[in-house]
């Protein structure tokens, strides 16, 4: 959170312009040294008990492993950083997938792959606007709105196709997460960085970015400042829904097929990934940069215990006990402040 | 009457409080409070909001640990170390919000935490029977299996009573027992008083309504800025003197003189209803260069008229008027597009994001300013934030956390976050609420200083001395109706609490 470093630097005795630079040095990864540290630490160790880690072609398939689960962490950031939270995200993938694949494939409707990714984000959106809605205007809270959304869109998934998978997409678009471009960067990657910058851009240097942060510190001062709450609050689960549909696509193109069952549990490394990242749960602390960290402590944890032999099983249970470490820490962190 | 603090070895068996004292960071809420309560009588505790009355209550009932002092409670030392400690000990407290659980029923919300059990179950015939004979001690005929929540306020007063009898409670604490009450419903209670009181209880009764003092009180307390200023050995002591006790200060050194408002009409309201009913018909209006203070009971829907003005919450029927345009009430950000700005009544809850600097504090709301084509550039935000702190006179840095601010300066920030815009309407609900006294006068100078500027000021404030010294004329509400809007030459303190007990 850009508010905590600030402080501390002005505390450190740093003179206000230096201070000031500081805030925008620290902008992207602003409140993040404690995560920063750990994923630091998390590298050193791997570099030394395996001779694979540290190559570049190892750097590379992290980066692409952690696509689908960086893009839908960025929308996660959004509701998280609004004091919500979105149970969905990891059926409104799967939706969305399949909804590519059956405008996509010529077995179905047989309109192209572009005419299908765009049908797929637009179905996104709108579950995310109607999760949203449910919590702005039902009322519902946003943990229950999102878990009856969570319901709906899998359910809706496997409609499609009566739960059948969809498999064999044209070359080029496979190719958007395979082919690297200047031989490190494929389409993929690309778009989840680009995405990254634009978000973490706009949470830090545009009005309404700023006032997502007030929302989440106190959503009644931010409506007695003249905030529309309501409204941002509807755009950024269409956002998050958005960008988890957008993740759908992603997915569909690493695996060259969909299928409705894709995605289940994603909500929760999701989740994660943003609460390694620093954020509250309980809102207006967070930051883009944060959430790229704790993406990549998750993502280098998994190909680093792959990289070791490490069982899946085990692996699971070494993420439950990093969440609950970087959380604690931080917690306690914040409380010695 | 005397001044003194009373020897603390006394030959009763009862309450004795020494030199209790509590601090919450820098602001001192209760200072050496010494006092004492017999078996079987009443003492009426009085002070105006903030001067400690709760504080003292709570430390009694366990709920607040004092920072210095001792407690004397039936002939030994007394520490409680939470409530229930207290209510071991036969201490009991009546919130004024009362901690039912609306959804059990009558019995159950009296033997919570304790159910007699038989065989492994709940024993309801036991709990019922033994729950209703509190209940006839009391005179109320209420069957014990009814859920709370289709009672009457009074009658779940009443049910706390009850649970707090069936505790063994010899000392029991009251606070504005009477505040929902009707007048029928408050004699019921005072009988309860008088015959418990027989019975050899004692009570604290906390409360605003004077006149009611006179009626059950044995003796009287009064509070004033976290400290006891008066201890009266009789309850029937003149309104007029109490007033000026629990005010204290003569009123006009404090306050800023006041300029005479000017001649355009900025603001007017017309048969503001709301749909709760909370006020009801209010019409005023309010010239530029004038303050309008704003005062009644708790409960008078004093906050929630302002709110409804400043677009917070809706309104059933009424119009209001800027510099003669209605304006749409549909939300906040309407209201502060024409003009009309609030600083809330709850400051951390909904006047400051705590954890956010300074300067973050002050751009929410002023992105219009700060951002041009919605660019907020962390240079244009220091400067208008160094712009309001130093306007404000606010002790604070752009990029220093708020909450790190004591409370008067943390509500120069919400002054300083519409000031500049500028505002035609400014209104301050209790702008001065748990700020230290030293501090408020100069929140009083800023408020003197908008009207100064042109601005038509509305000020609601619970602290009567407050509203006197600082308006040129005050509106009297009483259970959400217009009671009257007296003139500063004819505003007295006696004048206002009797319309506002009206």
């Amino acid at each position: 959170m850009a508010v905590s470093n600030e402080t501390s630097e002005l505390k450190a005795g740093t003179g206000a312009a230096q201070a000031a630079s500081g805030a925008k040095l620290s902008a992207l990864f602003a409140g993040t040294m404690g995560p920063l540290i750990g994923l630091a630490l998390l590298c050193l160790a791997l570099a030394l008990t395996t001779d694979t880690f540290l190559t570049f072609r190892n750097i590379l398939n992290v980066l692409d492993q952690v696509t689908v689960l960086g893009i839908m962490a960025i929308g996660m950031t959004l509701v998280i950083l609004i004091g919500g939270i979105d149970l969905s995200v990891g059926s409104v993938l799967a939706l969305a997938s399949m909804v590519m694949g059956y405008v996509a494939y010529p077995d179905y409707l047989n309109l192209g792959v572009p005419v299908g990714i765009v049908a797929a984000l637009i179905v996104a959106a709108l579950c995310g606007l109607v999760s949203g809605l449910l919590v702005t205007v039902t009322k519902l809270p946003p943990f229950i709105a999102t878990l009856a959304m969570m319901s709906v869109a899998r359910g809706l998934a496997n409609m499609i196709t009566d739960g059948s998978q969809i498999v064999g997409f044209p070359d080029w678009f496979t190719n958007l997460s395979i082919v690297r471009h200047f031989g490190f960067l494929s389409v993929t990657v690309g778009l989840m960085v680009v995405l990254a910058i634009v978000f973490a851009i706009f949470l830090n240097y545009r009005a309404t970015g700023r006032s997502l942060y007030a929302i989440g510190g106190s959503a009644e001062v931010a409506r007695l400042s003249g905030i529309p709450v309501k409204s941002l609050t509807n755009w950024v689960y269409a956002v998050c829904g958005l960008l988890a549909g957008l993740a759908g696509i992603v997915l569909a193109a690493r695996l060259d097929s969909v299928q409705p069952s894709s995605g289940v549990g994603y909500e929760l490394d999701t989740i994660a990934a943003v609460v390694i990242g620093g954020a509250s749960l309980s809102g207006g602390i967070g930051s883009i940069g944060g959430t790229a960290i704790g993406v990549l402590i998750i993502g280098v944890l998994r190909n680093g215990l792959n990289l070791l032999g490490v069982s899946p099983f085990v692996q699971q249970v070494v993420i439950g006990v990093v969440i609950a470490l970087a959380v604690a820490t931080d917690t306690w962190r914040r409380r010695r402040q | 009457m005397s001044t003194e603090p009373r020897q603390s070895e006394g030959p009763h068996n009862g309450l004795f409080v020494n030199g209790l004292s509590k601090s919450y960071g820098p602001v001192q809420v209760l200072a050496d409070a010494s006092f004492e309560v017999r078996p079987g009588e009443v003492v009426a505790l009085l002070g105006e909001n903030g001067a400690g009355k709760s504080t003292v209550s709570n430390i009694i009932a366990g709920s607040t640990k004092p920072d210095a002092g001792t407690i004397i409670w039936r002939g030994k030392p007394y520490s409680p170390a939470n409530p229930a400690a207290a209510i071991e000990a036969g201490v009991g407290m009546i919130h004024q919000e009362l901690k039912l659980l609306p959804d059990l029923s009558v019995a159950e919300n009296v033997y919570v935490g304790r159910l007699p059990m038989r065989g492994g179950r709940i024993d309801r015939a036991t709990m019922n029977a033994k729950a209703s004979a509190q209940l006839k001690r009391l005179g109320l005929d209420v069957s014990p299996e009814r859920k709370v929540r289709t009672l009457r306020v009074a009658a779940q007063q009443q049910v706390e009573i009850a649970k707090a009898l069936t505790l063994n409670a010899e000392l029991l604490i009251l606070d504005e027992p009477t505040a929902a009450l009707g007048g029928e419903e408050t004699e019921l209670l005072f009988q309860q008083i008088r015959k418990l009181k027989a019975e050899g209880m004692s009570f604290i009764y906390i409360s605003h309504r004077l006149d009611e003092i006179a009626q059950i009180a044995d003796r009287v307390v009064v509070m004033r800025d976290g400290r006891i200023v008066a201890r009266h050995e009789r309850a029937d002591i003149p309104m007029r003197t109490v007033v000026e006790q629990m005010v204290g200060r003569s009123v006009e050194r404090m306050f800023p003189k006041l300029s005479p408002p000017g001649d355009k009409t900025l603001l007017e309201v017309e048969n503001l209803s709301s749909p709760e009913r909370s006020f009801n018909n209010v019409s005023f209006s309010v010239k530029s260069g004038e303050i309008l203070g704003i005062a009644g009971l708790i409960g008078a829907g004093r906050t929630e008229l302002v709110r409804a003005i400043a677009g917070a919450d809706p309104i059933s029927s009424g119009a209001v008027r800027v510099a003669g345009q209605p304006i749409s009430l549909s939300g906040p950000a309407a209201a502060i597009k024409a003009g009309v700005v609030l600083v809330p009544e709850d400051r951390k809850d909904q006047g400051v994001v705590l954890e956010q600097t300074i300067g973050e504090n002050l751009a929410i709301g002023n992105f219009d300013h700060v951002a041009p084509n919605g660019w907020v550039f962390p240079k244009a935000v220091q400067r208008f934030a160094e712009a309001g702190i130093s306007r404000l006179g606010v002790k604070g840095r752009p990029n220093q956390a708020v909450s790190k601010l004591s409370g008067g300066n943390q509500q120069k920030v919400i002054i300083a976050k519409w000031v500049s815009r500028p505002p035609k309407v400014f209104i301050l609900d209790e702008p001065t609420r748990g700020i230290d006294v030293g501090a408020r006068a100069a929140i009083y100078d800023v408020i003197a200083d908008l009207a100064r500027s042109g601005m038509a000021v509305v000020v609601v404030s619970s602290d009567l001395e407050e509203v006197l010294g600082l308006s040129h004329r005050v509106l009297v509400l009483s259970r959400g109706r217009q009671r009257g809007i007296l003139d500063r030459d004819e505003a007295s303190n006696v004048a206002v609490m009797e319309l506002a007990t009206s």
